[in-house]
């Protein structure tokens, strides 16, 4: 008896170790770096000034938080506790004291000023290597008191392009359909914010449907489809000057749109007596081009970076398919051959893969592929989710997923979410009410 | 010998009934027949006895028979109501991705359209909208909401 007893637990205690080694292995191994984001520190002449100008007690702090807050998000580091720290912001910016900062843990040390020069915002910032003791990055920039967000989002693209090689995402913002109201009758409008979900503006009144806006690679410009008139038609936004105009003369439904990437062209479909194809009209001198001549749907155009191949979605094989073909419509070519539909094809800015929408079996993913169809690999799954869109480096989706309501159809709701290219560090985008549609600005500064 | 054939046909209307009936109840509490839905709730009247919608099986466009009895009543009432105008307003489930699911509800609406104009309705007369799955009428998550779900309605222009 005592014996059998034993070989059980022989037998049984490996297998729960391997089962704690297996979880870390599917999480990727990747431990976040440990940084300490000292606040800014701030004189008190400074401090006053800013406090008259935007409201805010301590801005120096309150751009600290900016930058720590963003590097969480990034999945990629794991910032310290403040009140473990031992110097004062404006020592630690002067001298930092590495010994102090080793004993909580720190890798890496930001520290940074902030002063009120002719009435503008002046940040001086740091970035400091904690185990070799030495100074990584340096910078100071000068800017409008009202851009203090923008501020620590600059910052934080500076530490993430020095410390991973790539650039940031920080300093974007995301364009998105604000959704209210019951299922069957939702109120929709087109919404701005920063990538962080500060600074949220509406953009139409929601008098109209407005769909899968989409930005311009030169961030002035928005393409989206509304129902204006109850003619569904891509429309252009200038956000800026908030002018409106429709894309193109078609005799009928024009959607799906996206810019090239030199923002000169948009590429949509237009439908016509149940088929529909892709076509382009240039934005200079208002020509329109044919694309595609099929009688199946062909739709969710979208160009590689460099301009030379377009991925879209067709149902010409009897389902929906991902396709590439040259940008002149010639050589279209199947990618897409898993288990499953696939939709809404997304080209990284990176140019290597594109990202997409699978249903199988009842289940929505995310998934990316190569651009010629192979490795291809599944981020995420759940009830029903869609529409990814690329950061500006091309490490970052977000797209939007919707819950199951009951039989009574309550419970419905519609939230961004944004997952690592790693498939991993999945996480909520907050936004005021419910959202879809997100797309993803490129770097507003560079 | 007679009594055990007139028990052995007895039986068999016995199976067959039970069959029936089984089949009945099966009908009226599922509404769907292949994937298509067939029962009444949502479905309005352009006239007495003339329904306004169409219904179709996922990621399909095709019409069905019971589709083609109602479009051929409609077709019928347009030719009497030679002034009035209609839209087709095609949907989809939200089953779809959105743009592709934009692209069916107007194949969906021009497969009605199409057959409207086989019995002698000009397509003048129709326009066409197309909604995705951005209206549906039952806001369940479940396959019997999505029959009614997807479909093609018929309404007044004028």
């Amino acid at each position: 008896m005592n014996l059998r007893y034993l070989v059980l637990l022989l037998i049984l205690l490996p297998i729960k170790v391997f089962a704690v080694i297996e979880v870390d292995i599917t999480r990727g191994n990747l431990n976040p770096l440990p940084v300490a984001v000292s606040p800014l520190s701030i004189d008190e002449k400074s401090k006053n000034s800013f406090k008259k100008i935007l409201k805010k007690e301590n801005i120096g702090e309150e751009i600290s938080v900016i930058v720590e807050n963003n590097l969480k998000q990034s999945g990629l580091f794991n910032p310290l506790n403040k009140d473990a720290f031992l110097q004062k912001p404006d020592i630690a910016n002067l001298k930092p004291r590495f010994e102090d900062w080793n004993l909580i843990k720190a890798q890496i040390l930001i520290t940074g000023k902030v002063t009120f020069v002719d009435e503008n915002l002046r940040v001086e910032f740091r970035l400091w290597d904690v185990l070799a003791g030495k100074e990584m990055m340096a910078l100071a920039f000068t800017t409008v008191p009202s851009n203090w967000r923008r501020v620590g989002h600059i910052i934080t693209d500076k530490v993430y392009e020095t410390l991973t090689g790539e650039k940031g995402y920080f300093d974007t913002r995301i364009i998105y359909v604000s959704e209210e109201g019951p299922k069957t009758n939702r109120i929709k409008k087109l919404a701005i914010m920063d990538q962080d979900g500060f600074n949220n503006k509406y953009l139409t009144l929601g008098n109209e449907l407005v769909l899968t806006p989409r930005f311009s690679p030169t961030n002035q410009m928005v393409t989206y489809l509304s129902y204006f008139r109850n003619l569904p038609r891509v429309y252009l936004l200038d956000i800026e000057t908030g002018k409106q105009e429709v894309v193109g003369d078609f005799p009928g439904m024009t959607f799906a749109p996206r810019f090239s990437p030199d923002g000169k062209k948009i590429i949509m479909s237009f439908a016509k007596d149940g088929k529909s194809d892709i076509y382009t009209m240039d934005l200079e001198n208002r020509i329109v081009e044919r694309i595609t001549n099929h009688p199946s749907i062909d739709t969710s155009p979208s160009y590689s970076p460099n301009g030379k191949y377009i991925t879209f979605n067709s149902d010409r094989s009897g389902h929906q398919q991902i396709y590439v073909m040259n940008s002149n419509g010639k050589n279209a070519k199947r990618i897409s051959f898993g288990n499953g539909i696939y939709g809404t094809p997304v080209w990284s800015p990176r140019g290597d893969l594109i990202a997409f929408t699978k249903l199988h079996k009842g289940k929505f993913y995310i998934g990316v592929m190569r651009a010629d169809g192979s490795g291809e690999r599944l981020l995420t799954e759940n009830f029903y989710q869609e529409a990814p869109s690329w950061s500006p480096n091309g490490r970052v989706l977000i797209f939007y997923r919707e819950t199951k309501t009951n039989s009574k159809g309550e419970g419905f709701s519609a939230k961004l979410w944004s997952i690592d290219l790693t498939g991993y560090n999945e996480r909520m985008v907050e936004t005021t009410t419910d959202a879809s549609d997100p797309s993803w600005s490129s770097l507003l500064s560079n | 010998m007679n009594l055990r054939k007139i028990l052995k046909n007895g039986f068999l209307i016995l199976i067959a009934s039970l069959v029936l009936t089984a089949c009945a109840t099966q009908k009226k509490s599922t509404q769907i027949q292949g994937d298509v839905y067939t029962g009444k709730d949502s479905v309005e009247y352009l006239a007495s006895g003339v329904p306004d919608r169409v219904f179709f099986a996922t990621n399909e466009t095709v019409l069905t028979t019971a589709s083609r009895e109602t479009l051929r009543k409609q077709a019928g009432w347009l030719r009497k109501n030679s002034k009035i105008n209609v839209v087709l307003e095609g949907h989809a489930d939200e089953r779809g991705t959105r743009e592709y699911n934009l692209a069916i509800g107007e194949r969906r609406a021009n497969s009605a359209k199409d057959y409207l104009m086989t019995y002698g309705i000009s397509s003048d007369r129709i326009s066409i909208l197309s909604y995705g799955k951005e209206r549906p009428v039952d806001s369940g998550s479940n396959p019997l909401s999505w029959s009614k779900n997807r479909r093609s309605v018929t309404v007044k222009a004028n």
